[in-house]
């Protein structure tokens, strides 16, 4: 089993290393959003402390969707995908194995860099810790609960829409919880219920999600 | 009965606009709803008439010249 | 026992179930028509005043229906989805696709009656209520799911793919409500909440009962009626449908 989820994620990231200009491109576009916020709202250093968490984590959101039409698109394309659900191991389990190398594809840089915008914010020292240990647990449950998306809407059109409009909602929670430990980190309230949530939902997203997507993609396949 | 009068009921203690704003809308709606898909069910089934009314014509001119075709 | 299961699976074929749905459909509006005078006379003629809200509290005898009705027919469409998905009916999903757009309706109708609500009551549209947020992400699911359904053309694909959308979603809506509600607690200082109805008397409950009971009706006279005209447009080429509509000719 063990050997399976790591043979897909081992390919999964050789297929990505092969188009690292999309990882770099999703990076940019986390970092652009996060830095047109202080334009936007000015640049007073205490409203900028107080829309940190919020700001970060929605960018998070959204660089995260940018990823998630490629999760099964190129596997769709080559007829990879439908080996993989005609063999013998369950699909779930291949799924499991694509959340975790897109994650690393695509969450692991976001939490990377989240210090370094949260210093743009003014953000003290603890606050930027917690921040990045949210996103460090939260982001694999974006990438989880994505998955279900992402095969939802395989090969249909309008794509990249319609799977914001179906994941965003589900994200929510995610959001207040990640965003909320950072809030009360700087209120004072300590993170620690904060967190245990967020990892509780990191945990139901990574391994329950696989199986409803699993069977999102028997019925794109059909 | 509440109310002394039409124009009490009207107003609704001042705040008549919120409730009738209210009742307007959902009233609207609740009556826009089954007459769209009146319309919409008017309109399917005479695109289907149509379609098999096609269908049909086109499967007696193809058994005419067959059978034309078979007299020669 | 295992004659009415026959049957039962007799009812889930569109040929069947479409003269059926006929014959019950103005049965569904009389009775939707019944509760709904019955139910407006007592709210807007016959309920006294309310002590702390006024007159304007009359607007519950529409919104609660309203935010009911959204929430019981997500898990109504939740429940014909697990159905299509187990025992792969094609009835299944023609009634959850016929009852998304009902739903829709109804949050917004929640919303839009809420927002009217609290002018009056809190001075402002709209309050970011743990009711009213939850409301809102409702209707962003009832627009996701149609939205899938009306992006996919084989009708046997999105059916499936919106019963695991619906499940998917009704696995969630309780996560989403509390983490909406605990959100709230922590962040709302000083405006009212919702949870805090007015003391009710024997009269407004029954008013919003006898409301929330036309809803009802009305929302399944509704739902027979689209699911109606989707087994026409999706069973066209069918020979009953074909005799039916020479019939009418």
């Amino acid at each position: 089993m063990l050997i399976l989820i790591r043979a897909v994620i081992g390919r999964d990231l050789r297929l990505a290393m092969r188009r690292q200009a999309d990882i770099v491109a999703a990076m940019f576009f986390f970092i652009i959003v996060v830095s047109l916020f202080p334009l936007g709202v000015g640049p007073e250093p205490d409203q900028l402390r107080k829309l940190a968490p919020g700001v970060l984590w929605v960018a998070a959101l959204l660089a995260t969707m940018l990823s998630l039409p490629r999760l099964f698109a190129e596997d769709h394309r080559d007829g990879t995908l439908e080996q993989l659900a005609l063999a013998p191991q369950p699909l779930g389990l291949v799924v499991l194995g694509k959340v975790i190398a897109h994650w690393l594809v695509a969450g692991l840089p976001l939490v990377l860099l989240a210090p370094v915008l949260g210093i743009q914010f003014d953000l003290a020292g603890d606050a930027l810790a917690v921040l990045t240990l949210s996103l460090l647990i939260g982001t694999p449950a974006l990438s989880g609960i994505g998955a279900i998306g992402a095969a939802l809407t395989l090969g249909v059109r309008g794509g990249g829409v319609l799977l914001s409009l179906l994941v965003l909602p589900l994200y929510i929670p995610v959001l207040i919880f990640g965003a909320g430990a950072v809030d009360a980190t700087v209120s004072g309230l300590g993170p620690q219920a904060h967190l245990s949530l967020l990892g509780a939902l990191a945990l139901g997203g990574v391994f329950f999600a696989p199986w409803p997507t699993a069977a999102a993609l028997r019925v794109a396949l059909e | 009965m509440h109310w002394n009068s039409l124009a009490d009921f009207l107003a609704m203690g001042s705040h008549g606009l919120y409730v009738w704003g209210s009742v307007a809308v959902m009233a609207l709606l609740m009556l826009a709803e089954p007459t769209l898909l009146l319309q919409g069910r008017k309109r399917l089934i005479a695109r289907l008439k149509r379609q098999y009314r096609a269908e049909r014509s086109e499967a007696r001119l193809k058994s005419q010249t067959n059978t034309g075709r078979s007299r020669d | 026992m295992s004659n009415r299961v026959i049957n039962w699976f007799r009812y889930a074929s569109p040929q069947t179930f479409y003269p059926l749905a006929g014959r019950l459909i103005p049965w569904f509006w009389a009775l939707a028509a019944i509760f709904g005078v019955a139910g407006l006379t007592i709210g807007f003629l016959v309920a006294p005043t309310d002590a702390q809200q006024g007159e304007g509290y009359r607007i519950i005898f529409l919104h609660v229906p309203a935010s009911w009705m959204s929430m019981f027919i997500y898990l109504v469409m939740a429940f014909w989805a697990a159905m299509g998905l187990a025992f792969n009916t094609r009835l299944s999903g023609m009634m959850a696709s016929a009852l998304a757009p009902t739903g829709a309706l109804f949050a917004f109708l929640s919303l839009w009656t809420g927002a009217l609500w609290g002018k009056p009551m809190w001075g402002t549209w709209w309050v970011w209520d743990a009711r009213l947020t939850s409301e809102l992400i409702l209707l962003f699911l009832y627009i996701g799911f149609i939205a899938l359904q009306a992006a996919i053309d084989d009708p046997r694909r999105a059916d499936k793919a919106g019963a695991i959308l619906a499940l998917v979603g009704v696995v969630n809506i309780p996560i989403i409500y509390f983490s909406v509600k605990w959100w709230n607690t922590l962040h709302q200082g000083a405006s009212v909440s919702l949870t805090k109805a007015p003391s009710m008397a024997a009269l407004m409950l029954w008013g919003m009962l006898l409301c929330a009971l036309a809803c009802w009706m009305y929302s399944i006279a509704i739902a027979l009626m689209r699911v109606r005209t989707i087994m026409l447009e999706r069973e066209r080429h069918t020979d009953w449908v074909r005799a039916l509509l020479a019939e009418k000719e």
